[in-house]
């Protein structure tokens, strides 16, 4: 066992640990609290990956905008559901049994696919080579339809949230 | 060291504790945890691709960066979404939104 395989082996652990407990906790925050450390764990294993720059924008937007997004939600509702009773469907062993056989075979075809051993390959570039993914993106022989696409996905997404949240105050809709 | 499997049965690992917590719980705002964590574990998946097989190619990382802006887009008009559900129905509990049911 080296270093490296214990280390990841920690960090696996304990983000399926928070993942567990975030669909699992009766209080909201505590579950939205946990999500914080699961998504964490995530960035650890992406700077395990040498994508550094992954490890990076997961904290900046997933833990950064997404899981305070989240926070903010549960804290504007939290008093519409008892949090003392059960927070899962009655019968919820039958997704545990789908889950578990899910994993099963998501396992069994994640060892037997044929480049399933295959170890670290030394990174051509000496790191991750961040310049030929931002030449990549903006090229026009790259990938630069998909981003462009992906910036208006996002404008409009954003424009239909401020809709969405904009409240009636006696017949106009006010922020 | 560590083989290309351990990080896929990690991320389908991460994946199904995800679908089980959108499938159990019954509010809304616990669903969209539930599938911010199968995102990730869609994440993890890629990136343990590119890593392993694609390294001298930047198309994996930028597949990961199309998945990071349609969760985020996705968050944001979820949350608005269940905040206006909360104001018109006063409930986030999903089985209480049920107009549409026969």
């Amino acid at each position: 066992m080296t270093p490296m395989q214990i280390f990841f082996l920690v960090t696996a652990a304990l983000t399926l640990f928070a993942a567990g407990m975030v669909v699992t906790a009766n209080k909201l925050m505590h579950s939205a609290l946990w999500l914080v450390v699961a998504l964490f764990g995530v960035a650890v294993t992406f700077a395990l990956l040498d994508a550094s720059f992954f490890a990076v924008v997961q904290v900046l937007v997933y833990i950064g905008a997404i899981a305070i997004l989240v926070i903010f939600a549960v804290m504007l509702t939290h008093r519409m559901m008892n949090d003392t009773i059960s927070q899962m469907n009655k019968g919820w062993w039958l997704p545990l049994v789908g889950a578990l056989l899910l994993f099963m075979g998501l396992s069994a075809a994640a060892v037997s696919f044929q480049g399933a051993q295959t170890l670290l390959p030394v990174l051509p570039a000496g790191g991750e080579n961040l310049p030929s993914l931002g030449q990549g993106l903006v090229a026009s022989n790259g990938y630069v339809i998909p981003f462009e696409v992906a910036s208006v996905l996002l404008l409009a997404a954003l424009v239909g949230a401020i809709y969405l949240g904009m409240e009636e105050d006696g017949g106009r809709k006010i922020l | 060291m560590i083989p290309l499997s351990w990080y896929l049965i990690f991320a389908a690992a991460l994946f199904c504790v995800g679908l089980f917590g959108v499938l159990t719980r019954k509010n809304l705002i616990a669903i969209l945890m539930g599938i911010e964590l199968m995102l990730n574990a869609v994440n993890i998946n890629l990136l343990a691709f590119w890593r392993y097989l694609y390294a001298p190619q930047m198309s994996g990382q930028v597949f990961v960066i199309i998945v990071f802006t349609a969760a985020a887009a996705e968050t944001a008009v979820a949350l608005s979404l269940i905040i206006s559900v909360y104001r018109r129905r006063n409930t986030v509990v999903a089985n209480d939104v049920d107009l549409l049911k026969g």
